[in-house]
């Protein structure tokens, strides 16, 4: 168990709408090594966000265990939960969630802010971190001056500034033409093999799922099947060259 | 370190939106501006009191027609007639712990010197009232006994007085008409030193208080008597002879109420103290309603904007915010905007307090703006923030992030 990075052992979470309930995860029992790329697939509503949601200590599962580098936190306080986002998990979301009328630099620099980082250090990571998603130069621009392309990039610099091991995805190519999302791939690409972060995306495209190295079929809240994709290695490093 | 930072997020997010910011604090700065300018025109009013009585000696005594407890409807001022100069005369030759009296009575009257016009209070007094009061003239004489025996037609002027209607001239030996009557101007008395026009003690003229018994007002009683005790500790050994001679002069039974009052100078300074401080909180708390209808201005702001925020607060909550920080980042926004307010509204109170003086319906009115004031409005604009931003930043905090992170 130590070797990876997730473990999850039969967690399942029900909604409770006031009398009905809705089973969104039936029972996932699975692992995640380290520095991993895993692409979640599956139709509408078979419970990708609400596993990434549960991956990303953001909700808690109804029931089973979830391991994180070893060590239980399924059932962690808010603020438990909370300090971990802060430092082991970087989010990607479909809609970049960026905030308004701030900077490009202001964004990544924000989950800093919760991190007691000083605003010095803070400043020069959060160049960094826009220099490796290719933004140097566009620190200071204001989000709503971004493409959708540049506003994911800043997404992503944001994700990975506190050098988490995990950056959880949820469609991150999904409002990008198949251009601008071949190339935040790449930079996924990158990240997964250079830095080491294990990746985590959920896809409906099977081409942007097929750069990653196992993929991962959910349906009504079930693992269905499980993809071992020879190929992604190569590829990857064909495009990350 | 870490609030410092939260400060600067708060104050960037509200120059985000200044003209909204500016209007959400108007009610605070409008609120604490009003508290302060109120409070320092009853703090003003209540220090004038206390100097005037404080300057006018611990041994004076006064004594007044009509009960210190009278019931039902209260009898103005001026409608007891039972107060005799007779009454001074035997309080002075009875009671030993007394060495002076002096009957008072006085009148408002049209003066004229010259081309000069001037109205004023008209005071008549007995010629100890330099002594008694502790206020000498500065120039010529009082009048004296033999005068005040003969009603005569002679007045020691107020420095106001005497200012208005002589300027630089010298006004002894000249001759003034009060009501038309001719008077001769035999003295001026020390200034008290006050400034315009409500309370001004220089503002008068004396008289024999027979005169204006006589001459004036063409009555047989006096108003009030002021009383000098030997000594200040014996003020009230003074009262209560005081008390016991005029019961037995005026035959009040025992058992009735007195048709007196002698009250002494601490009392008369407190309930005039007492009567300001009164109007001091009334001013005061009217004024301060606008703080409050200011605070639940900063509430209803403080709710839109976290509704209008709550993808931001969904962001923060996923990178890492704990609830506390978002409680804290929104908390800290309110009191910003609520202690801006008070800050602006303490300038602009001040501000309006010196310039009240300027105002023709304030003439004469003092305005001290203490401390305490401005302390008070600033801890009360602080806890406004505190307590009307603290339910919209606790709805912020308590948001769920996946909720908060899908809404639209
Ligand atoms: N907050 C919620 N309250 C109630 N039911 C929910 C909630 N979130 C998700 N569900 C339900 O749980 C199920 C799984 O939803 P989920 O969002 O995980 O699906 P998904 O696989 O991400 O779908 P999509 O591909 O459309 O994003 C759905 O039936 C959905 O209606
Ligand atoms: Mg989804």
């Amino acid at each position: 168990m130590s070797e990876k990075i997730i473990h999850l052992e039969n967690i399942t979470r029900v909604y409770q709408i006031g009398e009905t309930q809705v089973q969104a995860l039936r029972g996932i029992t699975y692992s995640v090594d380290y520095s991993e790329f895993l692409a979640i697939m599956g139709p509408s509503g078979s419970g990708k966000s609400t596993l990434m949601s549960i991956l990303g200590l953001l909700d808690k599962p109804t029931s089973g265990r979830y391991f994180l580098e070893g060590m239980d936190v399924s059932q962690l306080s808010k603020d438990q939960m909370a300090a971990i986002r802060n430092r082991k998990i970087g989010f990607v979301f479909q809609n970049f969630n960026l905030l308004s009328r701030t900077t490009a630099l202001e964004n990544v620099e924000l989950p800093m802010l919760y991190a007691s980082v000083g605003s010095k250090e803070s400043r020069e990571k959060a160049m960094k971190a826009l220099e490796i998603v290719g933004l140097k130069g566009w620190e200071h621009h204001r989000t709503n001056q971004l493409s959708g392309g540049q506003m994911q990039r800043v997404a992503i610099a944001r994700a990975l500034v506190n050098e988490p091991s995990i950056i959880l995805a949820d469609e991150p190519t999904g409002n990008l033409d198949s251009r601008t999302g071949a190339e935040i791939m790449d930079i996924f690409c990158r990240l997964n093999q250079e830095r080491k972060i294990t990746l985590v995306m959920v896809t409906h495209d099977p081409v942007i799922a097929s750069y990653a190295k196992r993929r991962l079929y959910l349906k009504d809240g079930l693992i269905v099947r499980e993809e071992t994709n020879h190929s992604a290695e190569q590829r990857a490093s064909a495009s990350g060259g | 370190m870490k609030i410092f930072r939260i400060l600067q997020v708060s104050i960037r997010a509200l120059t985000r939106n200044k003209m909204r910011s500016f209007l959400t604090i108007l009610g605070i700065i409008i609120g604490v501006a009003a508290v302060i300018a109120m409070v320092s025109v009853g703090e003003g009013a209540k220090q004038g009191i206390q100097q005037r009585f404080a300057s006018m000696g611990t041994n004076l005594l006064f004594v007044y027609p009509g009960s210190r407890n009278f019931r039902g409807v209260a009898t103005g001022a001026g409608g007891y007639t039972n107060l005799k100069p007779e009454d001074a005369k035997a309080i002075e030759e009875n009671c030993d712990a007394v060495q002076a009296t002096s009957p008072s009575i006085s009148t408002r009257a049209q003066v004229v010197y010259a081309n000069k016009n001037w109205n004023t209070q008209i005071q008549g007094t007995g010629e100890k009232f330099p002594f008694i009061r502790d206020w000498p003239v500065s120039e010529g004489t009082y009048f004296d006994e033999a005068q005040v025996a003969a009603a005569a037609k002679v007045c020691v002027l107020g420095s106001e007085v005497k200012q208005n209607l002589f300027e630089d001239e010298d006004p002894i030996g000249k001759t003034i008409r009060i009501s038309k009557i001719p008077f001769k101007v035999i003295g001026v008395l020390e200034s008290k030193g006050e400034q315009g026009g409500f309370f001004n003690r220089d503002d008068m003229i004396a008289v024999p208080y027979t005169t204006v018994m006589k001459r004036l007002r063409n009555v047989d009683y006096i108003t009030s008597i002021d009383v000098s005790a030997v000594s200040a500790d014996k003020t009230e050994e003074a009262q209560r002879q005081i008390e016991e001679l005029m019961r037995d002069r005026h035959h009040i039974m025992p058992g009735s109420d007195d048709d007196f009052q002698v009250r002494n100078i601490a009392d008369v300074a407190q309930s005039a103290a007492e009567s300001t401080q009164i109007m001091t909180i009334l001013l005061g708390s009217i004024a301060s309603i606008s703080l409050i209808v200011g605070g639940i201005g900063i509430m209803n702001i403080m709710l839109v904007s976290v509704t209008e925020r709550i993808r931001e607060i969904g962001v923060r909550l996923a990178v890492g915010a704990r609830e506390r920080d978002i409680l804290l980042q929104f908390l800290i926004e309110a009191v910003v905007l609520s202690v801006g307010g008070g800050l602006i509204g303490i300038i602009v109170g001040i501000g309006t307090s010196r310039l009240m003086k300027y105002v023709s319906v304030f003439q004469g009115i003092t305005t001290v703006v203490t401390p305490g004031s401005i302390l008070l409005a600033f801890i009360f604009s602080a806890s406004v923030g505190i307590f009307f931003g603290y339910y919209p930043a606790r709805k912020a905090s308590r948001l769920d992030p996946i909720e908060a992170l899908r809404y639209e």
